[in-house]
């Protein structure tokens, strides 16, 4: 693993040690030690997570920006603290201004699309979307191209999952919105997002990612991507749910509408209008997510002491592993979608096994306590590219090792002769 | 816990290996309705001959997994021949079987093409009605599998609606 490492002075960690700091994963599952292979649709939490929420709750909690006594004060200090912790992770140049807290990712793609599309978009402009979007970063531009009647644009995939950039500036060319992934939840495929932002700022466009399986795994500054809005959510990233990120440029930001209506996001409410407040509030209406904003704090708190350069290092080294492993055993009865380098792609593998339905691999993996999933992954357009219904797709986080790869390995072996 | 056995029974199985009128009648005049399972993607053609009142003959076409291509296969075998209305109490008797679990999940009934069937209360299901589609009474354990044995039965119903609506 050492040779696959970025230099770096953060030491290599262990990640058999490193599961013990989730609770979770001391489960049984029918009899066996729980095998979590799904953190690209949810990750566990380690108990500093954990903690630093119940702590909250426990001592600290009271609405923020409102109260003038001690514990509202201190609640308001620590949300905000959570704030500017997120943004220094990925490099924001004003952490504390240019982070948005939303209910998810989903929330954040659409706060996008309700206030800088409806501002800057109007009949005939043209969006541009690559096939291997979520559908978080689809939908909220079909509902705006609907109403506002819109041009979507695709870029396409390749065979191997890469996006076909031969026509990049005839796809960019009159485009307003470029919105793509930075990883591919299907594919695992890390996308040049640089490169492409580039292109898009050249033709014209703003650029909107989906960072969703990015941030939680490998180093992220939004400078170096050189997009102009990232979506991201907690829970993916060993936080709770009901908290995502929209980070966004101060100066896109600041000419921005509010999203929601209410308290919080407004400075003066009069019978004949409102002012609204400076940015971020100003798109936070109502009482935010403190406490789960604080695990997120947290959250980035264990990533950073574990180290992003450390974490891509093990994943990389973990997808290589697991890529030879399936292939070395199952040969031509396994199809792995996605590039094939380990260097070029996340820790997420979406495979057809024989001619065998996901659900009834995942439900036979289950037995043996594996945890895969298996469907669309929110994600049909590709899934109609790749010519499947649905794929069985496992997925790693720091806390998986080889052990884990070698027990869903069995565990497929046990499917194959289930229904042999 | 429930085992693995109460899911894959060996009727399923056979039927998910070999299934029964596989394939697509012509439409018209068949009526071919599509169902689709929004969890997870899976689809299903049912094309069928209503003549006279009776089901005179049915195909499944479509991609799913074991337990919504079994499901199908053991569907198809039961309603042929029979008459619209005890193709209607069939379904009524079988999403009666799988209704134990399936009002607490997440309804998908405007994308699945759910019918107009109701289903009975589940302890005036007479289990022995189903014959071999008993076997798939285990999926209700199974929660998050009962749409997939639901699908083309929600299909059918579909089927039968516009198949008596078009006479």
């Amino acid at each position: 693993m050492a040779e696959l490492s970025p230099p770096s002075t953060t030491p290599a960690f262990d990640a058999t040690t490193l599961a013990k700091d989730f609770p979770l994963l001391s489960r049984r599952i029918h009899g066996h030690p729980i095998t979590y292979l799904d953190s690209a649709a949810s990750s566990q939490r380690p108990t500093v997570v954990l903690d630093a929420m119940r702590d909250y709750d426990e001592t600290t909690h009271a609405n923020v920006h409102r109260g003038v006594y001690s514990i509202a004060e201190e609640a308001t200090r620590r949300f905000e603290a959570a704030r500017a912790d997120v943004g220094r992770f990925i490099g924001a140049p004003d952490p504390s201004r240019e982070v948005v807290f939303t209910k998810n990712a989903t929330e954040a793609l659409n706060l996008v699309a309700h206030t800088w599309g409806r501002t800057h978009l109007g009949r005939g402009d043209v969006v541009v979307l690559t096939e291997m979007e979520h559908h978080a970063n689809i939908v909220p531009w079909h509902m705006l191209a609907a109403e506002r009647d819109l041009e979507l644009r695709w870029l396409a995939v390749d065979d191997d999952g890469r996006l076909v950039l031969d026509d990049l500036d005839a796809v960019l060319d009159g485009a307003k919105l470029l919105g793509l992934t930075c990883m591919s939840n299907v594919l695992g495929t890390l996308n040049p997002v640089a490169e492409l932002a580039a292109a898009a700022h050249a033709a014209g466009a703003v650029v909107v990612a989906d960072a969703c399986q990015s941030v939680p795994h490998l180093p992220t500054d939004v400078t170096e991507l050189g997009v102009d809005f990232l979506a991201f959510s907690a829970h993916k990233m060993f936080g709770p749910t009901g908290i995502g990120v929209l980070w966004g440029r101060e100066a896109l930001l600041a000419e921005l509408p509010p999203f929601l209506g209410g308290g919080e996001m407004i400075l003066d409410v009069r019978k004949d209008g409102f002012t609204p407040n400076d940015i971020p509030w100003r798109f936070e209406a109502g009482t935010p997510p403190i406490t789960e904003a604080i695990g997120l704090g947290a959250a980035v708190a264990f990533l950073n002491g574990i180290g992003m350069d450390a974490i891509r290092a093990h994943e990389v080294s973990l997808t290589r592993y697991a890529l030879d492993t399936l292939r070395t055993r199952f040969g031509d009865g396994i199809r792995i979608f996605g590039p094939p380098e380990p260097e070029t792609r996340g820790g997420v593998i979406s495979f057809a096994f024989g001619d065998l339905h996901p659900h009834d691999v995942s439900q036979i993996l289950d037995e043996y306590g594996v945890c895969v999933r298996a469907g669309h992954h929110c994600a049909k357009p590709l899934m109609r590219r790749l010519g499947v219904n649905a794929t069985a797709r496992a997925s790693f986080g720091p806390y998986n090792d080889e052990h884990d790869v070698d027990t869903l390995v069995d565990a497929l072996e046990a499917a194959r002769k289930f229904f042999g | 816990m429930p085992g693995l056995e109460d899911l894959y029974r060996e009727i399923i199985l056979d039927h998910y290996r070999s299934p029964r009128n596989r394939g697509e009648l012509e439409a018209p005049p068949a009526v071919r309705v599509e169902g689709f399972n929004p969890l997870c993607g899976d689809e299903i053609v049912v094309t069928l001959d209503v003549e006279d009142g009776v089901v005179a003959d049915i195909r499944i076409a479509g991609t799913g997994c074991s337990i919504s291509q079994s499901s199908a296969s053991l569907m198809s075998a039961a309603v042929k021949g029979k008459s619209v209305g005890e193709a209607r109490d069939l379904i009524a008797t079988f999403k009666g079987m799988m209704s134990i679990h399936e009002a607490t999940l997440p309804s998908g009934a405007g994308e699945d093409g759910s019918g107009s069937v109701e289903a009975p209360e589940p302890e005036a299901i007479d289990i022995d009605a189903l014959g071999e589609l008993a076997a798939l009474q285990g999926v209700v354990k199974f929660p998050v599998r009962i749409k997939c044995a639901t699908l083309s039965w929600n299909t059918l119903s579909q089927g039968l609606d516009e198949a008596t609506a078009a006479h």
